[in-house]
């Protein structure tokens, strides 16, 4: 027990090498600082998929160790980015005012410029006023804040009802659904403020910053490498002491926890409103790598792809939900690429575009059938870990010796 | 003796079907007491009451020196107040090694906060491991909760409401699926807890019951029927009819 937090958990150590190895790896490879066998495209995708398993560890804490099945979590990702995104679309477009506007003979007001960016930005929505949830928009320290703080406050409420009224198992996942469904209904409409089904876009572009996109590309995987670094830290931080003990007792045994005195309902709450600030952050790193965020990404289907990522991956472990993750979501990018070769049977053509899903759901369905530990269940088989034998008699003295040293993961 | 707990006129009903019917019950400070009542009688719907899961339609619930009412409290909040239940099934967190299951139960600030930058203490840690050797499961410390036999299971649960150090030990049937000498062990742990605090004890097996010696209470519909020692409640002539007649 003396023992410090990474001797405890060696896998922390070797998932931050892979991690490092890997950010290393295509750093080198890539068009910005290496040779330029990675196209940049490519670099962000495997950036895009660096935040992905983010969100994945996220996941994986709430519904893997707390047992809630959130079915909402791309909503917190979504309103991450667009908390980002305000800030790239407002300070690009003044820049771009500002220049037009400077060969002007008479220089202009600073209403004017304003105005100008209003036009510019929500010419689309047939407006060109601000509305007032751009009032921090100039500002990226303020907007940075918004990211976690818009979230995070929305998860808050939203778990502070439907923990307190003790909603659980899929009630609760249809609730969360129904929180993601509303809140992407309300950003499609125009008068939302965002930009309606346009959504924000040209976001891969940072103002103020020449570099080319192969640069910045390789930044933002750097950024996104740290952020996934740290969550799986924080995460496993969270999980390795006595507060991962009581959520995992929520998980198995709700009101087993409650009658030890601890209230479940301020613990779920935590796991939530944390969890949703680890989403939004990956959001605010995932989607000026995507360069386009609207409504459509908050749509129930991503959160539930989420789920199907974490449990192939394994879930209540962190690096199941990684590699989970990685793997479905590259998975998914080959297929529905146009990469994956067809299949031709003759009276029928298997295009992997429009059977990639038939497949997806069909490994899932697998994976929770025959394999509930998923990927990550393999590691167990390596390193010749058993899981315990529930209901057998127990083992002899001499057996349990050796669990002993076998259960510390 | 001052009292720790008192129910008074407590009464509640689930869809129609009167479970509990102005029900009183009183135990003081370092009390033994076993209640027994065939089934239905309202033993678990009392512990219910208690403990705070099932909130009664009328009556009172008064607790401690301080006299507070526990109706208006979470389950959570009765628990840390020093209410502790065992259940008749044995409920341990399998997933978790029996050190994890007792320092999860261990007094401490159950605070979120608190919880997720709490580390063990030395003292903690020795706290534990006298209490496994208590409870017979000193070797079994690292191992698997879910590993452990169905008896081992009983007396780690009973090992873990020890740990709360709750001043009132609800306990339901600790004897279920216990070997003969498991049965000794446990009725010296609970005499043994009860020197220093409340034991209520919900139990049908009459055995068992006589050998904690102590008070019973007779619960039959939902209500007290009699109260006395072992011998005078065995005696009366209702109890004869509506239980051990049978």
């Amino acid at each position: 027990m003396e023992r410090s937090f990474v001797a405890k958990n060696p896998s922390v150590l070797v998932f931050l090498a892979i991690l490092s190895l890997f950010t290393l790896g295509v750093t080198v490879l890539s068009e910005g600082f290496g040779i330029g066998v990675i196209s940049t495209s490519f670099v962000k995708t495997l950036g895009k998929t660096l935040c992905l398993c983010l969100i994945a560890v996220a996941m994986d804490l709430v519904w893997g160790f707390t047992g809630i099945l959130s079915l909402g979590h791309f909503a917190f990702f979504g309103l991450g980015g667009y908390m980002i995104g305000m800030w790239l679309m407002y300070e690009r477009t003044r820049l771009i005012v500002v220049e037009s506007l400077s060969q002007a003979e008479i220089p202009p007001t600073p209403s004017e410029v304003v105005d100008a960016i209003g036009t510019q930005i929500f010419g689309v929505v047939g407006s060109s006023d601000f509305p007032l949830i751009w009032a921090f928009s100039h500002s990226l320290t303020l907007q940075l804040i918004l990211v976690v703080l818009v979230p995070g406050l929305l998860a808050l409420i939203f778990g502070w009802l439907a923990f307190r009224s003790r909603v659980t198992g899929v009630y609760l996942s249809i609730l969360t659904q129904a929180m993601t469904l509303a809140l992407a209904l309300y950003l499609f409409q125009n008068d939302s403020g965002l930009r309606g089904n346009n959504g924000l876009s040209g976001l891969q572009n940072l103002p103020g910053v020449t570099a080319s996109q192969d640069v910045v590309s390789i930044w933002f995987l750097w950024a996104s490498a740290l952020a996934l670094g740290l969550g799986y830290m924080l995460a496993a931080w969270v999980v390795s002491g006595k507060f991962g003990s009581v959520i995992r007792g929520i998980r198995d045994n709700e009101a087993r926890v409650r009658f030890l005195g601890y209230s479940v309902e301020v613990y779920k709450l935590a796991v939530f409103t944390l969890t949703a600030c680890i989403a939004a952050i990956a959001g605010a790193l995932y989607y000026p790598q995507a360069g386009i965020i609207n409504p459509e990404e908050m749509a129930p289907i991503a959160s539930i792809y989420l789920a199907v990522w974490v449990a192939i991956g394994g879930r209540g472990r962190l690096y199941g939900a990684v590699i989970g993750a990685a793997f479905v979501s590259l998975l998914s990018t080959w297929f529905t690429g146009g990469q994956a070769p067809d299949i031709p049977l003759g009276f029928y053509t298997i295009k992997w575009v429009d059977w990639w899903q038939v497949l997806l759901g069909v490994s899932f369905v697998l994976v929770t059938l025959f394999a509930p530990k998923g990927i990550g269940g393999l590691f167990d088989l390596w390193t010749n870990r058993r899981a315990p034998q529930r209901h057998g008699a127990p083992l002899g003295p001499d057996d349990s010796a050796l669990r002993e040293k076998e259960a510390t993961e | 003796m001052s009292t720790l707990l008192e129910v008074s006129g407590v009464s509640v009903t689930f869809d129609g079907f009167r479970a509990i019917n102005n029900l009183s019950f009183q135990i003081g400070e370092a009390e033994l007491r076993a209640v027994i009542g065939p089934n239905g009688a309202g033993k678990t719907a009392f512990m219910d009451i208690v403990t705070g899961k099932t909130r009664p339609d009328e009556g009172r619930v008064i607790w401690g020196e301080k006299s507070v009412s526990l109706l208006r409290m979470s389950e959570a909040k009765i628990a840390q107040a020093g209410v502790g239940r065992k259940f008749q099934k044995p409920t341990v967190f399998e997933d978790q090694s029996v050190r994890e299951n007792l320092l999860m139960a261990l007094k401490n600030k159950r605070g979120w906060l608190a919880v997720l930058f709490y580390r063990p203490t030395n003292s903690d840690l020795d706290k534990v491991k006298e209490l496994a050797e208590e409870i017979g499961l000193k070797d079994e410390l690292d191992r698997k909760s879910g590993e452990l036999s169905h008896g081992q299971k009983q007396w780690l649960e009973i090992g873990m409401l020890l740990a709360q150090e709750p001043r009132l030990l609800l306990v339901d049937e600790p004897a279920a699926g216990m070997t003969p000498q498991e049965r000794e062990h446990t009725t010296d742990l609970l005499v043994q807890a009860a020197k220093t605090r409340a034991v209520v004890v919900v139990e049908h097996d009459m055995e068992f019951v006589r050998r904690l010696n102590c008070k019973v209470t007779v619960l039959h519909e939902g209500s007290v029927l009699a109260e006395g020692s072992l011998d005078h409640v065995t005696s009366n002539q209702d109890v004869i009819d509506v239980y051990l007649g049978r």
